[in-house]
């Protein structure tokens, strides 16, 4: 079980804690980073440049059909679904998921289907239960899931249905994400 | 790292869906000629998916065997996976750039050919009408609307839509630059809205497939956004070449927000007309 991708999947708060995570990166993290944030259809386009203010990885809205490369993060853009195959994103305009366009079940659906037991999957706050089912996608399919420790979520409705419909290999505070991600990843 | 007590038997699940999506599109485009082989595999899987447990089904297998004895759940499948644009003026931002810098170019011309590909229910089709018509070039348009799915043709032919959506359309349109109040261009139907037949006058609607069809004529504008999203990049290179023989010397291809001509062969043979919004025209 080796690692090719990390899912990153925020709702709610997401902004200061995908910000967190990511900031504990190293610049040379050996696989690539996906990103589902929700976020408002109109909404200005400025998060990806927020999300890489504080960290060594670039962050870029998704272009379809994107290369997926090492230590660099694709964020789902704002109307668009993100899914995943082997090595490139792919963006898709289909209804939103349980009223999301991003939505993180989409997202780690797709993960779970084309890395299977080299996915991770992280999920962060929010108001929301998408996710949860993406989550258990990744997990039955041999992945490793990571739940933000409820507690100390801005919003622990996401954490919480993950862990319901989940379980998580690791239940980490925000601190604890990154490091754990760079053991399981490797530093190349 | 805990193990998971039935740790072999989903990973073989996973492979076994592969084998039956490759399965499924082979025996669709035998049997209808329809070929989804080179569409992108997650949102095709999704789709697929979607309609699997629409028809009360449990397997892509499953589904393959009720669409090759009924039509009726073929043409349901056809539908799943038509449809692409979602709004009337979908990113508004995108139709200000058009009349701003498109606009003026399309005014040199005696007569317009526009051709809106993958067309589904029509939503970008009279937006684009209602745009020539206020830069007062539509009567001496035409547009071709075309989509490879026929039932989804007489929907956009209808002109008819939710009135639900109206507010978000309006709001669209205002910020597109429209300059008249939209709730001119239709009128109520019950909970359904029709756009006025004068807008459909010029638009001629029709079957086309772009994965297996051919060219059928010069356009001065192509409009294809958020289609080829649905394909892989083989058969996006496939498409857009089949967009490059379409346009004319200087014609004006439109692409959807997140689509881009930089990974494509054709990159070199177009120049963007503007820094943020997907508009292109051939230069060679």
């Amino acid at each position: 079980m080796g690692c090719g991708i990390v899912a990153i999947g925020a709702s709610w708060g997401g902004v200061h804690a995908v910000s967190a995570v990511l900031g504990g990166l190293p610049g040379h993290l050996p696989v690539p980073i996906v990103i589902a944030q929700h976020r408002g259809e109109e909404g200005p386009t400025g998060l990806a440049a927020t999300l890489g203010r504080r960290t060594a990885i670039p962050v870029v809205e998704a272009i379809d059909k994107d290369v997926l490369e090492p230590a660099r993060a694709y964020l789902a853009p704002p109307g668009y679904h993100l899914l995943v195959e082997r090595g490139g994103v792919s963006l898709s305009t289909d209804e939103p998921e349980r009223y999301s366009r991003p939505s993180i079940d989409v997202l780690f659906d797709s993960v779970a289907d084309a890395y299977g037991d080299e996915a991770v999957g992280v999920i962060l706050t929010g108001a929301s239960d998408d996710g949860a089912a993406g989550l258990e996608r990744i997990r039955r399919y041999g992945g490793i899931t990571v739940v933000q420790e409820p507690g100390t979520a801005e919003r622990r409705t996401m954490p919480d249905a993950a862990l319901r419909l989940s379980g998580a290999h690791r239940i980490l505070t925000l601190d604890e994400i990154a490091p754990f991600l760079v053991k399981v990843c490797g530093t190349a | 790292m805990r193990p998971m007590a039935d740790d072999r038997q989903p990973l073989r699940r996973r492979e076994l869906e592969a084998v039956e999506i490759d399965l499924f599109a082979d025996g669709i485009h035998e049997a209808y000629g329809f070929d989804f082989r080179r569409y992108s595999r997650p949102s095709f899987r999704r789709r697929v998916w979607r309609r699997v447990e629409a028809e009360g089904l449990t397997s892509i297998t499953g589904l393959l065997e009720r669409v090759l004895h009924d039509p009726a759940a073929m043409q349901r499948l056809l539908s799943d996976l038509s449809v692409n644009v979602s709004a009337m003026f979908r990113d508004p931002g995108f139709f200000r750039v058009f009349r701003a810098k498109v606009v003026p170019h399309l005014r040199t011309y005696p007569f317009l050919r526009v051709w809106n590909a993958g067309c589904a229910t029509g939503e970008e089709t009279f937006s684009v009408a209602i745009l020539l018509k206020e830069a007062g070039l539509y009567d001496r348009t035409r547009i071709y609307a075309t989509d490879m799915n026929d039932a989804i043709l007489d929907q956009a032919r209808s002109r008819s839509y939710p009135i639900a959506k109206m507010r978000e359309y309006t709001a669209n349109y205002i910020q597109a630059g429209g300059t008249r109040s939209f709730s001119e261009y239709y009128a109520a139907d019950g909970d359904r809205v029709v756009f006025q037949p004068s807008l459909a006058e010029n638009i001629v609607f029709a079957q086309h497939n772009l994965v297996t069809d051919r060219s059928f004529n010069e356009f001065h504008v192509i409009m294809c956004r958020n289609v080829m999203i649905y394909f892989d990049r083989e058969l996006q290179e496939h498409v857009h070449k089949l967009l490059y023989d379409s346009l004319t010397p200087f014609g004006v291809l439109g692409l959807g927000g997140r689509e881009s001509l930089e990974l494509s062969g054709h990159r070199d043979a177009y120049e963007a007309m503007d820094d943020t919004e997907r508009l292109y025209r051939k230069v060679a």
